[in-house]
């Protein structure tokens, strides 16, 4: 056992290696843009470069002159189909083709089709768009802007969260603080870039698309083309990040689709790293002003939160975290309310922990304010504040080990050597920061369906649609069955990323390895259970025993009194070669439509602070130790730990890597990332990996996650929680709460940059 | 990208005559038909943003004249860079690294592996800007397209110049080499169709003026074949102070090339150039001057700085440049100081 792979703890699972792991770094996984290889023509975006107005006139005739133009697919080419739809399945509700007006910087104007990727890129850049132009608004701020209420506008946010009297019990409190706090536009950015490759097989339409969601983009996809959902498979076996950018379907891939259909051969476009800034989604922008109350004891009476969010003008994406912060600690009296602000912007959408880093960054740092205003250590103001149940509705927590975490996150990082202090700590030229903050995300669980076949051979078949997006999920699903079926890893095979293939939901809000575990699990016991019962029949080896007092073993029935017998010869004594369970798994509470909901690629999402009896959360508590030159006050971290609680961890390895990856990543949201907009063209400017900063591994130094043991079987049946958007979720806020610590200077702002320390 | 010519011309009389064939006199390098590449780190990746439009591209890397590849202590005790040296080499040289502690810094810091592995000394220098606005086809920008406006002016500007900047053109010179050529009085030697000549490295690049599409005192079939930076002794006392939004792979917002000739704590001498300020590489002269003959301590480090900055004319998000740029220079001036040669 080394760092990466830790030993696991009361209920965590073994760290088996990734099954798919030697295949990416050998070169043999193939991703999307990898396939197929034949008769390929190439295509390429020509993109808007205004963010408002109307295309009135697309030159073509340089773009048509280049050698081995095949199509441009552009203005007119889309009318008999329908426009994109936003939602779950749909980035966005803009149809660039099927609309002349533009919406934003970078929308799609053609698509050229050449034999080459090279000549596709030079018409796209030959095709010139003649605009009537009118001045956009770019963001918060600028002119020309529209506010509107969020709650009801998604079905994921459908109120502003409320208890108590938070006005009375504010004015009374004897401690206070009002402040504002504000996150920036990101983009994902994953390695690997977008590209969809769409061909036709008669009536049948493969597109092989790196996609978190084959079955609601095959649903959608059909919808835009007026096609039978049967006709179309999506394909997508291994992504190279997704981080949410490849939830939602973008309207390339319709266009794409098209220009397939009219060569009658495959076309693939990859997009470029700078078309992708107004391709697809991203993180919006939010602001935030939090009011926190409290007694001279550190006891909070008084919460509020309001925020304020850009999205696009034709679709309300609603980021809305109050949910998460107004159930965080036991506040007395909580008042939220959020707010969208339109702006000539693409339709912003889901980034890792898309509710909670931006929203709990800012309570967070509040809380770490107010800490300080009531001259109490952090750590104890949160304990003192620790609820017994959920301010809002009165609920209990599943389970919540926020405690836990901090005591183990502390004595590992050292929080006792800390100088309360502001400024005290100096290693010589730098000043030395510590902070700490607490990470929290919904606990949520979707219907998913999936297929398990075991051979006489003792091979394991497993299907499910869901999405390999980097998580591990394909390894611990085969995990799963191989502990259920008890038949080792590697006589397991594990197919995901296709809708052909049973249906999982979108691999996003951390249900993957709930939702697909939970179906696997269903599906194993099915054959267990034909197993004994084959076995105890009457003329079966193990006759006369009862089912429950079983286990799989090795490929044997084992029996608690000791009798035994071989998993191959109750299957011959069967007369049969497999036994093979479609599974489909609900969860609790799920409605009568939940699976037919689930084949529409509509899954329901049950748990977080959706539940009657209770709310579900994963915790978590980050320290952070900054190093601040104190004549250049350049920001380094040199240290962080963070611990996390999340219900039964099936492997310890990927667990791991997922949270030392939030982290990272939270790092990088503390201290880098930022899209920068031209406010008088509302133009993204930093296109790029060179000007979109995200950390080195030169910035990584001292990296701990402690996984902190927790059993909960409320959850669902795996008692899974998921844990892949939690690692990020604390960390902005344990590094502004450092550098507070180092310099005095509270900072509220992200990203926390060399500029606001000079002054 | 456009179809294009690819040569490789087998030494450099050819490759001069290649260029000269398809350039005229008035051509600028950066905008001929016909160009050099080198490690390509640079050219293909602003041909490949439609930024650089060449026709033709005449690889330099089969030149078949080693000492382009050579780096050598010089009789006099300088070294001498061949143009196709890789930066990794240079940052790596024994000798480098002894005599001239800010150079193989400046080069250490720059980039990553894989590119220093890659990229030549010569086009290390003459690496174009990264202003946003210019690498991106459909913005104005002066530097691309003569005449067209300079959207960065007004625009997002965080990265850009505060020093050597015109109305025409705020664009930063990124590189770092250049930092420590010009404090250290390099030379460079450059081959054309007019014979073959040396340039002090001063004089290689141009402030944008009226005209920031000219870049360098290059013509467009000079080829440049060799660096030499004289001999020094006390340039053992110098460092690159690099600062920069993350640890490693990243420009600098602002960095500071400074060598000192000490006696004592008294400055006999001090060469300092500045990086991620300005529009060229930037020797402070009366920052140097201000500093000769004193005690170097934090009051006169700072007094330095103020005369290097005196100059800077600040913009709406780089105005922070001024106050990091001044607290570098102190920085590296102090660490200067301090080094155990
Ligand atoms: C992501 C990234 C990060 C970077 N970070 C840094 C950094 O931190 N610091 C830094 O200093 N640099 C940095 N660079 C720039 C890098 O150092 C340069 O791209 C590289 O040094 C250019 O060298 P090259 O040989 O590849 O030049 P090329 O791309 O081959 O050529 C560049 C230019 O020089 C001309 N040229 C080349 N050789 C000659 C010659 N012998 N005679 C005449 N003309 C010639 C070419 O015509 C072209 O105009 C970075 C680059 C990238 C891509
Ligand atoms: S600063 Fe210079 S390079 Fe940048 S846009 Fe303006 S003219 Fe172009």
């Amino acid at each position: 056992m080394d760092a990466a792979a830790p030993k696991p703890k009361e209920n965590m699972g073994e760290p088996l290696p990734r099954i798919d792991g030697r295949l990416k770094v050998t070169g043999q996984a193939h991703y999307p843009a990898d396939l197929p290889t034949a008769n390929i023509a190439y295509g390429a975006l020509a993109t808007s470069s205004i963010a408002k107005g109307k295309v009135t006139k697309l030159r073509l005739d340089d773009a048509r002159a280049v050698p081995g133009l095949l199509d441009i697919v552009t203005y007119g080419d889309m009318d008999k189909l329908e426009k994109p739809k936003f939602g779950n399945s749909g980035a966005t509700s803009i149809g660039p083709l099927h609309d002349r007006r533009i919406f934003h910087d970078g929308q799609i104007v053609a698509l050229a089709v050449a034999e080459t990727f090279e000549a596709a890129e030079e018409a796209a850049q030959l095709i010139r768009a003649e605009y009537e132009e009118e001045k956009p608004t770019a963001t918060f701020d600028s002119p020309g802007t529209a506010t509107i209420p969020a709650a009801g506008r998604s079905p994921l946010f459908k109120e502003d969260v409320k208890a108590g009297d938070f006005d009375a019990a504010y004015a009374a409190a004897a401690v206070k603080i009002d402040q504002r706090y504000s996150t920036p536009t990101q983009h994902h950015n994953p390695i690997e870039l977008f590209s969809t490759t769409a061909y036709w097989q008669g009536e049948q339409l493969v597109v092989h698309e790196p996609s978190q969601n084959v079955t609601g983009w095959k649903v959608e996809l059909a919808r835009q083309l007026k096609i039978d959902p049967a006709k179309v498979r999506i394909v997508s076996p291994f992504i190279g990040g997704a981080f949410g950018s490849k939830g939602p379907m973008t309207p390339r891939t319709a266009i794409v689709a098209i220009a397939a259909k009219r060569l009658g051969r495959p076309v693939r476009c990859v997009t470029s790293r700078m078309q992708a800034f107004g391709t697809q989604t991203y993180r919006a922008e939010t602001r935030h002003r939090i009011r926190i109350g409290a007694g001279k004891d550190g006891r909070i009476t008084a919460f509020a939160h309001e925020g304020w969010e850009v999205t696009s003008r034709p679709d309300p994406y609603v980021v809305g975290g109050t949910s998460a912060t107004g159930r965080m600690y036991d506040y007395g009296s909580v008042l939220t309310h959020v707010s969208l602000v339109q702006a000539d912007r693409n339709t912003p959408g889901y980034m890792r922990s898309p509710p909670e880093t931006p929203y709990v960054y800012a309570l967070e740092n509040a809380m770490d304010e107010m800490a300080v205003a009531l001259g109490m250590d952090p750590i104890e103001f949160r304990r003192i504040n620790e609820p017994k149940t959920e301010p809002i509705g009165k609920k209990p927590f599943s389970s919540r080990s926020l405690i836990q975490c901090y005591d183990q996150a502390a004595a590992a990082f050292g929080w006792a050597k800390r100088d309360p202090e502001v400024g005290a700590m100096r290693d010589g030229d730098w000043l030395v920061g510590m902070g700490c903050a607490t990470a929290i995300y919904p606990t949520a669980v979707a219907p998913c369906a999936a297929r398990v076949r075991l051979t006489v051979d003792g091979d394991v078949r497993l299907q499910c649609g869901s999405h390999e997006i980097g998580t591990g999920v394909r390894t611990v699903a085969g995990q799963m069955a191989s502990e259920r079926l008890g038949v080792s890893i590697d006589r397991i095979s594990v197919e995901m990323g296709d809708s052909s293939l049973p249906p999982a939901p979108v691999s996003g809000g951390s249900i993957s390895t709930a939702s697909v575990c939970s179906a696997v699990l269903k599906a194993c016991d099915a054959i267990r259970t034909k197993l004994y019962a084959a076995a105890t029949a009457e003329g079966g080896p193990l006759a006369g025993s009862r089912n429950a007092e079983f286990e799989l073993v090795d490929g044997k029935i084992m029996a608690k009194s000791g009798a035994s017998a071989k998993v191959e010869d109750v299957l011959k004594a069967m007369q049969v070669g497999a036994i093979e369970e479609y599974a489909e798994f609900a969860p609790k509470g799920a409605t009568p439509e939940a699976l037919k909901k689930l084949y529409a690629g509509k899954p329901e999402f049950h748990g977080g602070d959706q539940d009657e009896d209770s709310v579900k959360y994963a915790f978590g508590a980050e320290f952070v130790e900054v190093h601040i030159n104190r004549y250049t006050r350049e920001i380094r971290v040199p240290r962080i730990v963070g611990a996390f609680a999340a219900g039964r961890i099936m492997n310890t390895r990927t667990a791991r890597s997922q949270l030392m990856g939030g982290m990272i990543w939270g790092i990088g949201q503390a201290l880098h990332e930022a899209t920068e907009i031209d406010r008088r063209y509302a133009r993204y400017v930093n296109r790029d990996l060179q000007d979109y900063l995200v950390p080195v591994n030169a910035d990584i130094k001292d990296l701990q996650v402690i996984l902190v043991p927790e059993v909960d079987h409320a959850v669902n049946p795996a008692g899974v929680k998921g844990l892949g958007e939690l690692g990020n979720v604390g960390t902005a806020a344990a590094v502004a709460s450092a550098v507070y610590h180092a310099t005095g200077k509270r900072i509220r702002d992200l990203p926390i940059r060399i500029e606001q320390l000079l002054v | 990208m456009r179809p294009f010519v690819y040569e490789q011309p087998a030494d450099v009389s050819t490759a001069v005559a290649i260029a000269s064939r398809f350039t005229t006199n008035d051509d600028q390098p950066t905008r001929a038909n016909a160009q050099f590449i080198a490690g390509g780190t640079n050219l293909a990746d602003y041909m490949k943003l439609g930024v650089a439009d060449p026709n033709r591209l005449l690889d330099l890397n089969k030149l078949k004249e080693q000492e382009l590849r050579h780096i050598h202590v010089t009789n006099e005790g300088g070294i001498r860079f061949g143009a196709l040296a890789r930066m990794g080499e240079a940052a790596d040289h024994a000798e480098v690294k002894r005599r001239y502690p800010v150079i193989a810094d400046s080069l250490r810091l720059a980039a990553s592996g894989q590119i220093r592995n890659m990229a030549s000394l010569a086009g290390n220098v003459l690496q174009r800007t990264r202003c946003e606005y210019f690498r991106e086809t459909s913005w104005a920008c002066n530097k691309r397209v003569p005449g067209s406006g300079c959207a960065a002016m007004e625009g997002f500007n965080r990265q850009h110049a505060i020093l050597g900047a015109s109305d025409a053109c705020i664009a930063t010179y990124h590189g770092d080499f250049a930092q420590a050529l010009i404090a250290l009085d390099a030379v460079v030697h450059a081959e054309g169709s007019r014979g073959a000549r040396k340039i002090v490295f001063a004089k290689l690049h141009r402030q944008p003026g009226d005209t920031p599409h000219i870049e360098t005192d290059l013509a467009a079939d000079e080829i440049i074949t060799a660096i030499e930076v004289p001999a020094i002794p006390w340039a053992r006392r110098s460092l690159y102070l690099k600062i920069r939004d993350r640890e490693s792979y990243a420009f600098a917002l602002a960095s500071a090339a400074v060598a000192l000739d000490l006696d004592g704590e008294t400055v006999r001498e001090a060469r300092i150039a500045l990086g991620g300020v300005a529009t060229v590489p930037w020797r402070a002269g009366a920052a140097e001057q201000s500093l000769q003959g004193k005690k170097l301590d934090e009051a006169s480090a700072e007094a330095t700085a103020e005369a290097a900055f005196a100059q800077a004319q600040p913009r709406r998000h780089n105005a922070f440049k001024m106050e990091l740029g001044k607290r570098t220079l102190v920085r590296a001036l102090l660490e200067t100081r301090d080094m155990k040669v």
